[in-house]
Order: C-alpha cells, then sequence, then structure tokens
C-alpha cells in the first residue's frame, strides 16, 4: 500500500496549519463568510442543511485498518458515532462543529488523509474499481495510475480554478465498475496487439442534469503518456470550458458544442508540446509508486473448512453466492460487507463496524480495506479458509447481509435529509423499498437489480445508471419522484428511458414492486436478468404496469 | 405587476455549530421556529434581513423563508423548511434530539 512520502506529509500539515488559522480568524470575526466560503470548501467542508459536513477523501477507495480506525475515533470523538461513505469513495461526517474541524483535520494527517480538493473547480478524489488489484478479470492494477494523478493533480496551480468540478475514475477491468463513462475523464487500462498497457480515454461522460455517457478520444494511449496526455485535456477544456453559465460548464458540454473531432484535434495539438516537457520525472516517481502498490503475500493454505461451511450453514452459502467475488487466486475470494441492512441508511458506517472491519482485515485481510462507489465496503483478499470466520464475526454487527447487486442494495444519496442542494428526500426511500423487498423475501428469486436514488438532479444516486433509478424532485412544494428504467453504470453505459409522470413519496415504494412484478411475470426464466428483460421487452409492459393500459393509451 | 408579499421568516445557521436559527422578534436567534419573528411586511423583512447579515459573527447564510401563522407561532410552509426545524428523518439527531432533552 502506498504511504504519504515526507512530500505529502508536509504538503498536508502545512494545509492544516493555513486552514487552523483561516477557522480562527473567521471565528474572530477577522474574515467574513464570503471570503472563508471559498477557503472552507477548499478543504472539504461544506454548510449543509442541519449543520457544517466534512467530505474527506478516500483516494481510489483505499484504506488501511488504521486509517478506518482513525475515522472510527473522529466519528466517535467530533460527530455522532458514523460516517457516510458515498458514491464517489468519500466519507462524509454529518455534524462537526466549526471550532473542531482543524482538530479532524489534525487526526486525519495522522493517518496520511485529507479533505483537500474535495469541493470546489478542481480534480476531484481520482476514483478506481473498488476491486482493484484482487479482481480476477484485471489487465493490471488502476490505483498507482491513480495515486500519479492524485500527486499531479493535488494543487495543480494550473487546475484550481477549472470552469467547474473534474472527476477522473479509471478500472484495469474488463467488467467496469468504476462507471467510467460517467466521468469527465475515464480511463479503462488495456493491452495492445504487442501486449502492452496502455488506456483507453474516455472523455466528457457525466449524469446529473444533463446526462452523457463518455466519448473515446484515444483508444491506445501508451502508459508513459498518461500526464501529459490528461494535462492536455484539462488544458484544452480550461480554456474553452463554458465559465458564462454553471450549467453549461463542464467539459461534456463542451465536448458537445466542439465537437469531438475538434477538441481531438486540439488534445492532441497541446499534447504535443506538452509531452517533452515531462522528460521521464513523472515515470520514476510512477516505478516508485507502482512498487508501493505490489501485491499481498498469499498463504498457501488449505479451503477444506471453507467447503464444508459452505455446504453445511445455508446463511453462510447464502452469503458467499450473494456477497463474494471471485479473486485472481483461486484460494482467495473478494468479500463486499453490505452496508445496506434492509431498513438501514445506504452507506452509513458506525464506528463499531468501522472497528470491527479493521480488526478482520488486519486478520484475516492483508490490512487492505476498499470503499465502493455502490456504498459497500470491501476486503479484496480474503482465503477462503477464513471466511466463515469472518461470516460469523459481521454477523455480530449487522455486516453479514446477503444483498449485494440485490433490489436492497440501493445507492442514495443523501438527499433531503441533509443535502442543501437536495429537492427530496432520498434515504428513506431507500430504506423503505429495503424493507419492502425484505417483507416480500423476494430479492433473491428477482436477482441481479441495481436501484439508485438522487434527491436532486444532479445525480449524486446515479439514478440515471439504475436499472431502477429514481429521482426526486420539488413538484410545486410536494416531494415527487421520477423513475427511468433501463439505465447500465458498466462499459456499455446507458441512460435510464423516463416512465412518464412521477410517484409522491408515499407511492414510490409501491411503484418499484409493481416494475419488478412486472419483470418476474415477463421474464423468459431465472436465468433473464431484470436488465436483459428490459431491452427484450422494452418499456412499455412496465408502463402498463405502472399506470394501466388507459392511461398509456392517452399518453 | 407586483407579486403580493407572502410572510417570511428570517432564517439562517449558526456559524459555530452550523444549527438551522431562526431571527425572534427581540433579536435573539431561536433554534425554534416559532418563536420566529412572523414579518408580514416587505420593507420590515429587508430590514430584518439586513441585521441578520450584520450578525456575521453569530449567524452564516441568513435568508428569508415562507412561513404562516400557527397557534402557538409561525409554521414553516415548505416541506425543505419543516425537515429544517427537525433534522433528519433517518436517525433521531439534530433539533428533534436536541430539544427533546431541554
Amino acid at each position: 500500500m502506498y504511504d504519504y512520502s515526507d512530500f505529502d506529509e508536509a504538503f498536508v500539515r502545512a494545509r492544516v496549519a493555513q486552514f487552523t488559522d483561516q477557522v480562527n480568524r473567521r471565528l474572530d470575526g477577522s474574515l467574513t463568510e464570503d471570503e472563508f466560503r471559498p477557503l472552507r470548501l477548499m478543504n472539504g467542508l461544506y454548510l449543509q442543511l442541519h449543520a457544517y459536513m466534512l467530505r474527506v477523501a478516500i483516494p481510489y477507495g483505499t484504506l488501511s485498518p488504521r486509517q478506518l480506525r482513525q475515522l472510527a475515533m473522529i466519528a466517535d470523538t467530533y460527530d455522532k458515532g458514523y460516517g457516510h461513505f458515498t458514491t464517489r469513495q468519500n466519507i462524509q461526517f454529518n455534524w462537526p462543529k466549526l471550532p473542531d474541524v482543524p482538530a479532524i483535520l489534525t487526526a486525519l494527517a495522522d493517518v496520511g488523509m485529507h479533505a483537500i480538493q474535495t469541493s470546489g473547480n478542481c480534480v476531484r478524489n481520482v476514483t478506481a474499481d473498488h476491486f482493484a488489484g484482487a479482481a480476477a478479470d484485471e489487465v493490471a492494477d488502476p490505483r498507482p495510475y491513480a495515486e500519479l494523478l492524485r500527486q499531479w493533480s493535488t494543487d495543480h496551480p494550473e487546475f484550481q480554478f477549472l470552469p467547474r468540478k473534474l472527476k477522473i475514475a479509471i478500472t484495469g477491468a474488463t467488467a467496469d465498475r468504476a462507471v467510467t463513462a460517467a466521468h469527465d475523464i475515464g480511463l479503462r487500462i488495456v493491452r495492445n496487439d504487442a501486449g502492452e498497457i496502455g488506456f483507453k480515454v474516455l472523455v466528457g461522460g457525466g449524469l446529473g442534469r444533463t446526462p452523457m455517457v463518455a466519448m473515446v478520444v484515444r483508444d491506445f494511449l501508451p502508459e508513459a503518456d498518461l500526464l501529459p496526455y490528461v494535462e492536455a485535456v484539462l488544458s484544452v477544456y480550461n480554456t474553452l470550458g463554458r465559465r458564462d453559465n454553471k450549467y453549461k460548464a463542464r467539459i461534456k458540454i463542451t465536448l458537445h458544442e466542439t465537437g469531438k473531432t475538434e477538441i481531438s484535434r486540439m488534445i492532441e495539438e497541446r499534447f504535443a508540446e506538452l509531452r517533452p516537457l515531462f522528460g521521464g520525472a513523472d515515470q520514476a516517481l510512477f516505478r516508485d509508486i507502482d512498487a508501493a502498490f505490489a501485491g499481498p503475500e498469499y498463504l498457501d493454505a488449505p479451503i477444506t473448512a471453507f467447503d464444508q461451511f459452505y455446504q453445511a450453514d445455508a446463511a453462510f452459502r447464502s452469503f458467499v453466492d450473494t456477497n463474494v467475488a471471485p479473486h485472481r487466486n483461486p484460494h482467495y475470494a473478494i468479500v463486499t460487507l453490505s452496508l445496506k441492512a434492509h431498513g438501514a441508511t445506504p452507506g452509513d458506517a458506525t464506528s463499531d463496524q468501522m472497528r470491527l472491519i479493521a480488526d478482520l482485515a488486519e486478520k484475516f485481510g492483508h490490512g487492505d480495506i476498499r470503499v465502493s462507489h455502490e456504498q459497500n465496503l470491501i476486503l479484496p483478499h480474503v482465503h477462503k479458509a477464513d471466511l466463515p470466520t469472518i461470516h460469523a464475526a459481521l454477523m455480530t454487527a449487522g455486516l453479514a447481509t446477503a444483498n449485494v447487486g440485490l433490489a436492497s442494495d440501493i445507492i442514495a444519496c443523501p438527499g433531503m435529509d441533509y443535502c442543501s442542494l437536495a429537492t427530496a428526500r432520498a434515504i428513506p426511500v431507500a430504506q423503505e423499498i429495503a424493507l419492502r423487498f425484505q417483507a416480500l423475501d423476494l430479492e433473491h428469486e428477482v436477482g441481479p437489480l441495481k436501484i439508485k436514488i438522487s434527491g436532486c438532479i444532479n445525480a449524486c444516486g446515479h439514478h440515471h445508471v439504475g436499472h431502477i433509478g429514481i429521482l426526486g424532485l420539488d413538484r410545486a412544494g410536494v416531494e415527487n419522484y421520477q423513475i427511468t428504467l433501463g439505465g447500465d453504470g458498466t462499459e456499455d453505459m446507458v441512460v435510464g428511458d423516463k416512465t412518464g409522470p412521477g410517484f409522491a413519496y408515499d407511492q414510490v415504494t409501491d411503484a418499484v414492486e409493481r416494475i419488478v412484478r412486472a419483470y418476474l411475470d415477463l421474464r423468459t426464466g431465472p436465468g433473464e436478468t431484470f436488465l436483459q428483460a428490459f431491452r427484450r421487452v422494452g418499456i412499455e409492459p412496465f408502463k402498463v404496469a405502472l399506470y394501466g393500459e388507459a392511461e398509456r393509451d392517452a399518453a | 405587476m407586483t407579486r403580493r408579499f407572502t410572510p417570511k421568516v428570517v432564517t439562517a445557521n449558526r456559524l459555530r455549530e452550523g444549527d438551522v436559527v431562526y431571527l425572534a422578534a427581540d433579536d435573539r436567534w431561536s433554534l425554534l421556529h416559532h418563536e420566529a419573528e412572523l414579518i408580514e411586511d416587505e420593507a420590515h423583512a429587508q430590514m430584518r434581513l439586513l441585521f441578520a447579515a450584520s450578525q456575521k459573527n453569530l449567524v452564516v447564510g441568513a435568508y428569508l423563508a415562507d412561513a404562516k401563522a400557527g397557534p402557538n407561532g409561525p409554521e414553516p410552509v415548505h416541506f425543505r423548511e419543516e425537515f429544517r426545524t427537525r433534522g433528519p428523518s433517518n436517525y433521531d439527531h439534530g433539533k428533534q434530539a436536541d430539544l427533546a432533552h431541554v
């Protein structure tokens, strides 16, 4: 795992000292709120609906046990005993008090963490496949590249005031678990015919007000050209991006207004200028970083205990079938710890849960913990013989829910329970849907189903790429929920289609159940997933299920 | 054509804690919506908002929110403001918990 260099350490400490002084000057009145606001946002501190919120970056979703324990300590000391993991591999504390924030940032710096560039019009936390370095289908571990991008983009003087925020995601696997096509820049590690590693570069993806699938601007970018090329993309965007209109300022709009051909030409032209300037320093740095991400030393032990438990224990079998993914080492497994117990808040972990997971990672997981954009935690390297012990420990802490990838594994943004931008609530909608599926005992029969809920058009809950997407809006002073179907956030990203008129707060769960029952009625068999069935039959049967024949004909 | 002025309260968040507060007629910042001054005159609303903005070491982001008269004092009109009087719906946190102990 990558540890901070002296440079990283000194930089983060200097920022904490700066911000400590800024907080003191705000509290004593030397700074006005107008002066202070951009300073606190640069350090991840928002003022939300009921309180401040501190957003802490978890670069490429990777945490050590020590870091997770420190997050638990912060939750207990300065917050209400829990943290909220987000769809961008960040953790948010919902109740910090302003005078305590410098102490929180110091505690984060103690374990090599920070909240820098988690807000503002800069390069945000670089996200990656949460199964990185463990997945069976991986070309190369994306995290060393993500770390290189993190170091390059942190405090980069040219890119601190971009037209708008810029999000980068990277995957090294064939199955895209990082939603790369919905990012400003998406990077997919590929091999060319000569067997060399490089990147397929996607630009201009995004959700929000104007959802767009990213366009491929380079089919194969040689590995060594990553930084000059990404810098060229940002440089072109920095020049062309619309600073006159917040809603047209993201790179996706720049791309569509300028055209792919012209943008590509400008990127290549700028790239030709920048490439010679890098001079190999980035590659020397990359080699050091890459070495720090060398995989664990795998244990060579029998897995008979696993096989025996799998045969004998139904709860364990269900957990393994649902929450465990194939590891590149056949004796190992990738374990997803669901933060979606039925009725719980998606993405929330208590400090006790964090400490238990840190202990398990240390004892059985080679000290590696991941955060997924789907708001779950992951132990990426677990020997199969240890799975029964881990499962038993998880059961005691409400972390063994066997629902990963099923109807109750719902993504939900904080919505109007916390967020000052929200137009409606998202969390209680997710809670009720999950409880409904638990009561019906239906989700295992339904199979893979991704429900994603956003509480406003900015789409932090990724509703556009949910198989069932739910968007909460304010319609004339009442919460109203628009449903989309058929979205897909994988390598073949598709934006979902609207079903029709929205549903009231207390009608959403019924609507989702009607959609799911319609699917069960029309699927060819249990082997046809919701998404496959939707692609076969289209949206019409679901409209009928939601609105009835008559209304559909009238519409 | 001018739109008819609808009654308002002045609300903000406390600088240090971030709590939602309301401006009372006696210039106090109260945690309770029903203790807010219900403002029925547009010019007076602007005066009160200016006063709130001047309290820059106490509160942040003051604005006028629609409200209506109720039996115990002003009540919120919009659901967002109603949520702000209580706290989140997923946990017993925020005012709904803090004020229960008062």
